[in-house]
């Protein structure tokens, strides 16, 4: 499936700054046998003295940019023609939970791909012994690693609601999972926290879904603007495999990946803030257009 | 020999009668043989032939010192007030050199396995592919950062600068407790721990075999000097501010190097280049030595929650522009649970094993481990396996020697089965003892020994000496010194006497150092010289309303209506003797003064200090009317000693211009405010006393002027007068002079714009008209004030 990506981010800033520098993670990347950028255009408005593209520890590109002179507002637009493979269906023998911290053990990495990094605290996904608590009651010990991935995403979706206006982009895990409330950030860094409690590897994942759903389906939650969802390590084997709990569903063919981290931290669009102090004003669209068969 | 055997014979010196090092523990003063080491000779005779009172009063000289000298540590905590004095113990470690020699020889080969394994976490990571270091000790460190994974430091090498706990086993032989590699400190607190003896033992103390310390301070200096690289590029010091604990000794270091001390907000990355934004306009780093924990040091890819540090700092080391002392992410080598490993490594890494062996440590990830680690709770402390504490660190969820340290824990053996992975255990080690001086005799108390080492051009180089813990109990965690414990010198002793050196008498060091001023300790020692400034001015409105009062008894009298509504106008309120204006005006002071220690004579700070003091006693204790007069009269004589040390004694450096230049715009704007209310016609009677005296002039216009008071000869006095110290033309002309030394000036000889802006003012009141000034021509000098003061904004604080 092929998709036009446009995403436009404008930031307005009260009080002008002598100097600015951003960090971006806005450019989807290539990832073999998954996903194919046909070409991609980030176009960031003023034109920034100092811009840098580079590839992060996970390997996602991130752009570096940096105002010296005086600005009150960006704009960043993307433009990417992107498209999703149809993978070929995946090995569907995961260890059972019980033995997944055994085949952790043996994996001697350290790179992006290695699960080591997705287990313990970082810095948006802490431990909480309500989502713990949660987490046990959907498994049972012996349940293979996938299937209680899927039954996790399923029970969270069933337990939540989504609602754009109830939290921030800084609320934490526990706080929304105690309001049963939130976007696609919070049921992803729920869920995370959920996989970790079991001692299942789990990541955030940054991208798009498409706009206007296939006739006869449904509007899919979270296409208005940056989406998110969750990855986890179901054993050697099987490797990492993406979910969408906002959506219940596998992420699949409509969700296109910008990044991938330990969670939002590691993701966020646009880090970096102003010098000056100052209230800043944000909007943000997106429109992920199917492209007809070719 | 024969000298100890000697003194075995003839008995115990009579100093030494009743110390008893405890069996089975060694002691650096008395051998395994019960005889004393014959390093201890010298000192151990010459502190014998005196008395009790003799020696208490050569300790209370040390004490002195570091009082004197403003040493302190900050103790974290919710008091107020956490600045403590130095714990010092005035006995000094005494060690051999021969002894230290060997244990250096250690340490540095310590230090190379150290840099290696760094070298490794950060690069191709065969370690934990080889399985001598499990990923996930790696992988769930804070303190390994994923952003630095891949970067080759510029200089080449990771780490320059490593601290070691050490302490001696009780077979006599040394070991390590444990590394700092993250940012070390220490070698501050050695300078002023030996300062400190030096002045408690002088002669007959023998001192001329001491190893001095001032050459491992040159070495380091020259090393750094080197890795800033190109010419141009400067070296810095990174401090976290004056809330971290050990922030005196950052601002003391800057000062006895000669080196910039710098926070995060006072640099930004230009083109891949680190720059310093100081008062003449953004000036290159080529090396950065960093007193602030890695993971605050860049919040665009690191801690982004941090205000400490400088957003593109990560991107600049990527392109090898800057050296950084020591590479961020170093802290993951401080981990407790790498000592596990440690041993291993060496001999994996380097064929050898370790000379100096480190404490005995299990982590508890594994099966095997757990099983030896429960059967052996009674010998063992257990805690976080990536915490970067010490051993003698203990936090509430250390189990230690069998027992919990907080009661509200289950088993050990279950808590050990639940965490696994997240413990490491250590042996409970049996620490040498040293000599503390405790209610008037020598005691054996536990100690442990840091040593610092510097990369050079050659090799490791370590500070001789300076720095040991001293223990308040047999209790191990009474070593900290957050728990009680005190602070030692350390001396190494040769046999001859050792060269003398310092930083002064070195012909290097005679060239002056040109100062360059960071634009943020600018507009801090510009703020003071203002906050101080408004502070007198304040003290004396109150010392004029109170003084009324206490005359008429009545706050309606007219002139003190007067007086109380322009106070209110600042905030001020005369319902009390002592406003609480007052004691926010001298914080905001010492706020900036704080901010600039490193550039402030510690004179200036204790005058400030004790101004602050005498604030707090006199307040709620001192009555409006007489009483409170008199205590403004007893402030306006403090705050006149701090502004006659800031004149008399600070160092014409540009630092000074801004301060000076900031008190006299700050006296011009208070006099122009008191001379548009208070010499109006439409003002009560009394007003002109008013003036001259707050303009403190009321002698001299008596002196000068042969008639009564007239608005015409008190404006005189007091705004054109240029003999008049507190005149508005001297200030101008003290602001035009001081615009002339500060940079900016576009050719040799030009104006800078700032004397450009003074100069017509100066000239307006040059030429006016002696007894033509009015309210109007007042208030618009205070507008051109304020914009003198946001031109030199502009121009210098950003």
């Amino acid at each position: 499936m092929r998709y036009d990506v446009k995403l436009q981010i404008e930031y307005e800033y009260a009080g002008t700054s002598d100097h600015a520098r951003n960090l971006l993670h806005l450019l989807p990347a290539e990832i073999p046998d998954r996903q194919r950028i046909a070409a991609s255009l980030l176009t960031v408005d003023p034109v920034p003295q100092e811009r840098r593209d580079l590839f992060d520890f996970y390997g996602n590109l991130m752009t570096f940019i940096a105002f010296h002179e005086p600005i009150d507002r960006i704009s960043l637009t993307l433009s990417a023609r992107a498209e999703r493979l149809l993978q070929p269906p995946g090995l569907e023998i995961s260890p059972p939970l019980t033995a997944l911290a055994r085949e952790i053990g043996e994996v001697r990495r350290l790179d992006g791909t290695a699960p080591h990094h997705f287990i313990g605290p970082t810095p948006r996904v802490s431990p909480d012994p309500a989502m713990t608590a949660f987490a046990r009651a959907q498994v049972t010990p012996d349940m293979p690693t996938l299937e209680a991935v899927r039954a996790l995403g399923r029970a969270l979706h069933g337990e939540m609601s989504f609602d754009p206006d109830a939290t921030e982009v800084d609320t934490p895990a526990s706080e929304a999972f105690a309001a049963r409330h939130g976007v696609c950030q919070d049921f992803s860094h729920i869920m995370i926290a959920c996989l970790r409690a079991l001692g299942i590897p789990a990541g955030y994942v940054s991208g798009f879904l498409r706009t206007i759903p296939p006739e006869g389906e449904d509007r899919l939650e979270g296409a208005d603007a940056m989406h998110a969802w969750v990855r986890a390590w179901c054993g050697a084997d099987v490797g990492w495999v993406e979910f969408d709990p906002t959506n219940d569903m596998p992420a699949g063919m409509d969700h296109i990946t910008v990044a991938v981290g330990r969670d939002y931290s590691d993701v966020a669009p646009v880090k970096g803030v102003i010098r000056t102090a100052g209230e800043q004003d944000t909007s943000h669209s997106v429109d992920v257009i199917p492209l007809p068969a070719a | 020999m024969n000298e100890t055997q000697a003194l075995r014979t003839n008995g115990t010196p009579p100093l030494l009668k009743g110390y008893a090092p405890r069996p089975g523990t060694a002691d650096e003063l008395i051998d395994a043989d019960g005889r004393m080491r014959p390093v201890w000779d010298g000192f151990v005779s010459a502190l014998g032939a005196l008395s009790k009172q003799e020696i208490e009063a050569l300790f209370a000289r040390g004490t002195n010192y570091l009082r004197d000298a403003g040493v302190y540590f900050r103790q974290y905590s919710n008091d107020p007030a956490p600045e403590r004095d130095w714990p010092f113990s005035h006995v000094p470690v005494i060690i051999h050199e021969q002894e230290w020699f060997s244990i250096c020889d250690g340490l540095a080969q310590r230090a190379d396995l150290l840099e290696r394994v760094m070298a490794d976490l950060y690069g191709p990571a065969e370690l934990v592919k080889g399985g001598h270091l499990p990923a996930e000790l790696v992988a769930r460190n804070p303190r390994w950062l994923r952003p630095m994974v891949g970067i080759t430091p510029a200089s080449g090498h990771f780490l320059h600068v490593v601290a070691f706990e050490i302490s001696r086993n009780p077979d006599g032989t040394w070991f390590v407790l444990g590394d700092r590699t993250q940012a070390p400190s220490g070698a501050g607190f050695a300078l002023e721990n030996r300062m400190a003896t030096a002045r408690t033992f002088q002669d007959p103390f023998p001192r001329a075999n001491i190893h001095r310390l001032a050459g491992f301070f040159r070495a380091f200096r020259a090393a750094l000097d080197g890795l800033s690289g190109a010419a141009g590029k400067r070296a810095a010091i990174l401090t976290p501010g004056p809330g971290n604990d050990t922030y005196f000794e950052h601002t003391y270091i800057a000062r006895y190097l000669g080196m910039m001390l710098l926070e995060g907000e006072d640099m930004i990355v230009h083109d891949g280049q680190l720059k310093v934004r100081t008062v003449e306009g953004l000036e290159p780093l080529g090396a950065l030595w960093r007193r602030l924990d890695s993971e605050f040091a860049d919040p665009l890819e690191l801690d982004e929650s941090s205000y400490l540090g400088t957003p593109g700092l990560v991107q600049a080391l990527r392109l090898g522009t800057l050296s950084m002392v020591n590479a961020l992410g170093a802290g993951v080598l401080e981990m407790r649970a790498i000592q596990a490993f440690l041993p291993r490594i060496s001999e994996v890494l380097t064929g050898q094993p370790l000379k100096l062996p480190n404490i005995a440590t299990w982590w508890c990830g594994t099966e095997k481990e757990r099983a030896h680690v429960r059967g052996h709770t009674a010998e063992m402390m257990i805690g976080e396996a990536l915490a970067s504490d010490l051993p003698f660190e203990l936090g509430a969820t250390t189990a230690q020697g069998g027992g919990f340290r907080s009661s509200a824990q289950p088993s050990i053996d279950a808590w050990i089965e639940e965490e696994g992975g997240n413990l490491v255990a250590q042996e409970l080690v049996t620490l040498s003892t040293t000599p503390a001086w405790e209610n008037g005799r020598l005691v054996p108390r536990p100690m442990t020994v840091r040593v610092t080492a510097a990369r050079t051009a050659t090799g490791w180089t370590f500070m001789p000496g300076g720095y040991a813990r001293i223990g308040s109990s047999d209790d191990l965690s009474a070593l900290a010194m957050q728990r009680g414990g005190t602070v030692a010198d350390v001396w190494i002793m040769g046999d001859a006497p050792v060269a003398a050196e310092s930083m002064l008498g070195h012909s290097s060091a005679l060239a002056p150092r040109t100062g360059t001023l960071p634009a943020r300790a600018a507009e801090n020692l510009y703020w003071l010289g203002r906050y101080v400034e408004r502070f007198e001015g304040a003290v004396r409105l109150l010392r004029a309303y109170h003084l009324r009062l206490a005359e008429t008894g009545d706050r309606k009298d007219p002139r003190l209506v007067q007086l109380a509504k322009y106070m209110s106008g600042f905030g001020i309120k005369t319902d009390e003797a002592i406003p609480a204006a007052l004691t926010n005006l001298l914080s905001s002071a010492r706020n900036c003064a704080g901010k600039v220690r490193d550039r402030f004579s510690i004179d200036g700070w204790n005058a400030l200090s004790d101004l602050a003091l005498s604030l707090d006693t006199i307040r709620g204790t001192t009555f409006p009317g007489d009483a409170a007069a008199h205590e403004m009269g007893v402030l306006l004589r403090k705050v006149t000693g701090f502004s006659g040390l800031v004149q008399e004694n600070m160092y014409r450096s540009i630092g000074w211009s801004f301060l000076a230049f900031g008190r006299a715009l700050e006296r011009a704007d208070g006099l122009s405010s008191v001379l548009a209310t208070f010499c109006e016609a439409d003002q009560p009677q009394g007003g002109l006393d008013i003036a001259l005296e707050l303009g403190d002039a009321v002698m001299t216009h008596r002196q000068r002027y042969p008639i009564d008071a007239s608005t015409g000869t008190v404006t005189d006095l007091l705004a054109l007068d240029p003999n008049n110290p507190r005149a508005i033309l001297f200030q101008l002309k003290e602001m035009l002079e001081l615009s002339r030394m500060l940079p900016g000036s576009s050719a040799p000889g030009r104006p800078t714009a700032l004397t450009r802006a003074v100069l017509p003012i100066e000239t307006r009141l040059l030429t006016a008209e002696p007894g033509t000034l009015r309210r109007k021509n007042f208030t618009r000098l205070r507008e051109d004030l304020a914009n003198l003061s946001n031109l030199l904004s502009t121009l210098y604080l950003r």
